[in-house]
């Protein structure tokens, strides 16, 4: 073994997939060429609520096979319901996979699904979102397993004695992921094995739900998930496309391609809840906080109780003796909402932070000036040391480099032409976890290194920054590393979500490294199961500062953001080329939420109607002019061996605040309802 | 998306038997196809057909063949020049892609983005008569406030054919009744009880060319704002031209896009406009006129003030850059 | 059916349905370019079209017999691919192709002295390639991984700026 003194980690390293990337040769779950391939297409429920009676099948159309529950091979139960697919009359929401068809064709499957008649009992369904609905309720805990509620000191009392408060009501749309590659599978039998090349963000857990539906050993699905076209969540765990694909080829005998329209992307498979959020803060006269109180209500589906976590960044923000965090779930008749990039932050952190804005201005104090002096010594709530904590520095740093000193605070002031201008801050953060993961690390004859893990890259650098981690942990040069991921046969990963990826993976990677090099072996496996469970959960946390520049057109109401910026300190940042692009993506994703993104939802349909890329808005070039990430070198030796802590999703916390709070700052108008469209500003300009 | 027969036209007299449609730049027909929300049984391609020619006309003007692509015309120098304001429409419009497959033809028999027209799931008077407009209590946060009915309020979604109706430019048709000579401006209907039909035109009669008249304004602009900056559909958008003389508006042509089921030639507001004090004032109070027939539904009231402003803006522009002819 | 792609005729039997996309996707093992939204609304799966680039996903092969169609897989080592690489103008890959496609037909685009919606008055002064002019000209193809501010110096570079 050659010991070498050059660090591989930390520098910029390439994306080793860039070249088949720019080339067109890197194959995406539904581009795997198969002999005697036959397409599906799913046939949505019409209604949101109801029971499907028949399904009445065109004999003249192109099907091989209609499956649905009067038909379908029966499943056995998952964790999630909705992979119960085809197994029941009942009708959940509208958009529900109710039939599937499979043809030779994907024309003829498209449009044997539009003709295809259901007969449908419909009943009255029960789509809106309200605060004062009567079948509100306190789930036990909320996602992934935070208590619902908690609560410490007095908060009426408090709120009752204070001369400074804030007591505001801010609401979030139904956004959706939409990753650019639509959910795909292609699913074939060989006997009672199962391939799966699917589209996920973990491939091992896919292999085992699926396995499990079909009742089989979690070995008799092999998951190949070679690049993924991006995935924000609800690529996290199976989702319907898989099992149907499954299914579609049980039956038919032929390997089965399903790759989801982009309009059905909007129901079948997550999304990020509506919310609506009531935020009182109580301060002191020189901007103590002495309460902060945030209630949150988010829905979930008849199907399955998702509870996002939107109050939870709430309770390691900021200090205050008096505080009160808590959750109310709806039931409703419509999809279930899932896992969106920084799930439960992303919408607590818009409403938390505004309101920090709109109490910097009831006070008169500079809203970044206001955080510095809310700054917590520990856990606000339960006293753990934080690992790390730079938050103001990030605010203090990314003030400097963003240029806000001699800001005039009063709203409204500075026009140029017909621009308004304005900026704003506002803070992020988001926890830094570790999940067990398993990692096998082989040593060849001419030098050369294999290391493999069933982990997947969407985008994330994964691949690259793992191929480093090895390398320096071999003490070889990267050029020597093999790395192998994208398949559940290899040593099980934990999903890549929760901006863990890195830290999980990298975790085990190290681990099989060093093992090998101690053993003197060829091969050596390394799980961290243990040394993950023995870790204490609370204080973990990146945290950062974004700062936005916004004009608002007087004419129109059309806000344009001039420029954004991001200040992290987010653990030590593994490959800088990469974690950039990360922090820049996930800013990029909180424009949308602030400015563009709305599933817009028609209560009589039950439906959001605008499902497809011309009316739900994601940000286009033109939307991003100057932009820029950078971070603090933040050493941490508390979390895992690479002392990282995950970039993937602190970009949107905050960032949507940033802009709002800029907005105001540009017009005087707070726009307290998610996404801030040019109508809810123009009536006031 | 249902099967077809396709099948190259060879001449304009061919005619069209029921079920079949023309085929141009496809960007909206195979849209709607996919969508099932179109089900043609033949598909008459006359992208072989139809002139791909900018050429000038006899007097002054230019004749625009259906068949040159949005982004040709858009970057022809004679109509940067002579018409701007058609030019900056089709830049407003779509994308660098779109631009390069949809025609002039195909642009102005768009069909409309409503989205309850753009799902064949769904009740609609407009892809299905006599089942209904759920946009009225549903979403029409971009839908008409001005010339829609009860059965329809769907807006026409071209940026183009807005600067044409402003232009004054006529579309030449060929059909199994012979040629016509249509106003731009009267190419669209208005949707009344009868919303299936959005033109004029008959079964089998295909836009040959569109002329655009002799200059006679110069200064002219289109202006559209939209959700995000670029790639989207309107909101709202003006397409005008002014002249000034002493301080007095000359000329001037208005059309309004995103508010009505066709584009919408502000005919009022123009009449008032003209020999009035080019003024802010005077174009606010112009587009008020306008916008005094205009009826708004719970979501789109912000259309009013939005037509209003932008009008204001853009003429100003227009009388601040000289009005000249 | 007849379809020429990357200057190799390939006779294929299709369905008078089946779009450029499908049929490079399905029937000739071309997948660079992607199906992103199918409906002209995200261009993953821009392609050059007589040298044009067009949204393959709204064409019908059957009516391209005719046309020489170039798929990023008919690109080596191009300046716009190389800026791609170089300035990390990409995360998850999978607009990565349109995006290359779109930018290649842009630059002739500008070299043809188009303007765009970001174009002034005035087109003869104007730098067609600034910072505004590459977003605008490039706003037809979505990326949801953000990586947009990287594709601009990458295609900046690729004209030569």
């Amino acid at each position: 073994m050659t010991a070498t003194t050059h660090r591989a980690v930390g520098t910029p390293l390439a994306r080793l997939e860039g070249p088949k990337k720019v080339t067109g040769a890197a194959k995406y779950a539904a581009e795997y060429p198969q002999d005697d391939l036959a397409y599906a297409w799913i046939v949505q429920s019409p209604v949101a609520r109801g029971r499907l009676d028949a399904v009445v099948v065109d004999p003249t159309d192109e099907a091989i096979v209609v499956l649905w529950h009067g038909n379908a091979p029966r499943l056995r139960d998952a964790d999630d319901p909705e992979l119960a697919v085809l197994q029941s009359a009942a009708i959940s929401y509208r958009g529900q996979p109710v039939a599937l068809v499979v043809a030779d064709t994907p024309e003829g499957a498209r449009r044997a699904a539009q003709t295809v008649r259901l007969e449908i009992t419909a009943e009255e369904h029960d789509t809106v979102l309200r605060t004062d609905h009567p079948e509100l309720y306190t789930p036990e805990t909320v996602n992934p397993g935070f208590p619902s509620e908690t609560a410490a000191g007095d908060v009426d009392r408090a709120w009752a004695a204070a001369p400074v408060r804030i007591d505001v009501e801010y609401a979030t749309p139904a956004l959706h992921n939409n990753p650019m590659e639509p959910h795909a599978t292609i699913a074939r039998w060989d006997g009672d094995e199962l391939t799966l090349w699917d589209s996920n963000q973990h491939p091992s857990g896919v292999a085992a739900t699926v396995s499990q539906v079909f009742g089989m050993r979690p070995d008799q699905t092999r998951v190949i998930t070679e690049h993924v076209g991006g995935g924000f969540g609800s690529k996290g765990t199976a989702r319907p496309n898989a099992v149907l694909a499954a299914m579609g080829a049980r039956v038919t005998g032929r390997p089965v391609k399903l790759a989801l329209p982009r309009q059905q992307m909007f129901t079948v498979v997550g999304h990020r809840t509506p919310t609506r959020q009531r935020i009182r803060l109580a301060a002191t006269s020189d901007g103590a906080l002495t309460a902060i109180d945030h209630q949150a209500f988010s829905q979930s589906s008849r199907l399955f109780e998702f509870a996002e976590q939107t109050a939870v960044a709430t309770r390691h923000m900021y200090a205050a003796p008096n505080r009160r965090t808590g959750h109310r779930l709806l039931r409703l008749d419509m999809p279930t909402p899932r896992w969106m990039r920084a799930p439960g932050e992303a919408p607590g952190m818009f409403a938390l932070e505004c309101a920090m804005d709109e109490l910097a201005a009831e006070l008169g104090i500079d809203p970044i000036e206001l955080r510095v002096r809310n700054e917590p010594e520990v856990e606000p709530e339960t006293g753990t040391p934080f690992t790390s904590r730079h938050y103001v520095d990030c605010l203090r740093q990314g003030a400097e480099r963003f240029g806000w000193s001699g800001r005039d605070p009063r709203p409204r002031q500075r026009r140029e032409g017909d621009w308004w201008i304005g900026t704003g801050v506002a803070g992020a953060t988001y926890p830094a976890m570790a999940q067990p993961s398993t990692a096998r690390v082989r040593a060849f004859d001419d030098g050369g290194f294999e290391v493999a893990i069933g982990a997947a890259d969407l985008g994330t650098g994964a691949r690259t920054i793992l191929t480093q981690i090895a390398a320096d942990a071999l003490g070889v040069p990267v050029e020597r590393i093999t790395i192998r991921i994208g398949d559940s046969s290899l040593p099980k990963a934990s999903v890549a979500g929760g901006s863990s990826g890195s830290a999980s993976w990298g975790w085990a990677v190290t681990g099989a490294c060093r093992a090998l090099r101690e053993s003197g072996e060829r091969e050596a496996v390394f799980d961290t199961t243990e040394l993950i469970q023995k870790q204490e959960k609370e204080g973990r946390h990146a945290f950062g500062a974004h700062f936005a520049e916004v004009r608002v057109d007087a004419v129109t109401g059309e806000v344009r953001v001039s420029r954004l910026f991001g200040m992290y300190a987010a653990g030590r940042i593994l490959n800088p080329r990469t974690a950039r692009s990360q922090f820049l993506g996930g800013m990029i994703m909180g424009m949308g939420m602030a400015l563009h993104e709305e599933g817009v939802l028609d209560p009589a349909m039950g439906e959001w109607v605008n499902h497809d890329l011309a009316e739900y808005h994601i940000p286009a070039h033109a939307d991003v002019e100057n932009i820029d990430a950078a971070w603090l070198d933040e050493q941490d030796d508390q979390l895992n061996p690479m002392g990282s802590k995950g970039v993937g999703e602190i970009g949107i916390v905050g960032s949507p605040a940033a802009i709002v709070n800029a907005v105001w700052h540009a017009t005087g108008v707070r726009v307290r309802d998610l996404p801030v469209r040019l109508d809810k500003l123009l009536p006031h300009l | 998306m249902k099967t077809f027969t396709y099948r190259s036209a060879t001449g304009f007299a061919d005619g069209l038997e029921p079920g079949a449609v023309f085929l141009a730049g496809g960007t909206n027909l195979v849209d709607l196809m996919k969508l099932g929300v179109a089900a043609p049984d033949v598909l008459v391609d006359v992208n072989r057909l139809v002139a791909d020619e900018i050429s000038e006309l006899p007097g002054g003007g230019l004749r625009i063949g259906a068949g040159v692509r949005n982004s040709d015309l858009a970057a022809d120098p004679r109509v940067r020049t002579r018409y701007p304001v058609l030019s900056q429409a089709l830049l407003a419009g779509a994308s660098g892609q779109l631009r390069n497959m949809a025609t002039t033809g195909g642009n102005l028999l768009q069909r409309t983005r409503c989205r309850y027209f753009m799902d064949a799931t769904k009740p609609c008077n407009k892809h299905a008569p006599g089942t209904g407009c759920p946009a009225r209590d549903g979403d029409h946060r971009n839908l008409a406030i001005l010339g829609g009915s009860d059965a329809c309020i769907a807006t026409h979604p071209s940026d183009m054919a807005v600067a044409l109706v402003a232009l004054d430019a006529v579309v030449n048709t060929s059909g199994p009744a012979g040629e016509r000579r249509i106003p731009a401006e009267e190419l669209h209907r208005l949707p009344g009880d009868a919303p299936e039909r959005d033109t004029v035109l008959e079964h089998g009669e295909l836009i040959t060319s569109v002329d655009l008249p002799a200059v006679e304004v110069t200064n002219s602009a289109y202006r559209k704002a939209r959700d995000r900056a670029s790639y989207a559909f309107a909101v709202g958008s003006v397409a005008a031209a002014l002249t000034v003389a002493g301080g007095t508006v000359g000329d001037v042509r208005l059309a309004w896009g995103a508010v009505a089921p066709k584009p919408w030639r502000a005919r009022i507001a123009e009449e008032r406009l003209r020999g009035a004090p080019a003024t802010r004032e005077s174009f606010l109070a112009a587009a008020d006129a306008e916008l005094a027939g205009a009826r708004a539904l719970r979501d789109n009231a912000y259309k009013i003030a939005l037509m209003r402003n932008l009008t204001a803006s853009v003429l100003e522009r227009l009388a601040a850059a000289g009005g000249t002819r | 059916m007849r379809l020429t792609v990357n200057g190799i005729e390939h006779d294929l039997d299709l369905d008078p349905r089946t779009t450029v996309l499908d049929a490079l996707r399905e029937h000739l093992d071309l997948t660079g370019a992607k199906k992103g939204c199918d409906h002209g609304q995200c261009g993953a799966c821009t392609v050059l079209l007589d040298g044009r680039r067009v949204n393959s996903c709204l064409l019908l092969a059957v009516a391209h017999q005719d046309a020489e169609i170039r798929t990023v897989e008919g690109f080596e080592d191009h300046p716009v691919q190389r800026g791609f690489l170089e300035h990390d103008g990409f995360q998850c890959g999978y607009c990565t192709p349109g995006q290359i496609c779109s930018a290649v037909g842009m630059l002739d685009e500008v070299e043809r002295g188009w303007p765009s919606a970001a174009t002034g008055g005035d087109p003869e002064g104007e730098d067609l390639l600034s910072d505004a002019e590459i977003r605008e000209r490039m706003s037809g193809n979505l990326c949801r991984c953000g990586a947009y501010p990287n594709m601009v110096p990458a295609i900046r570079e690729a004209a030569g700026r």
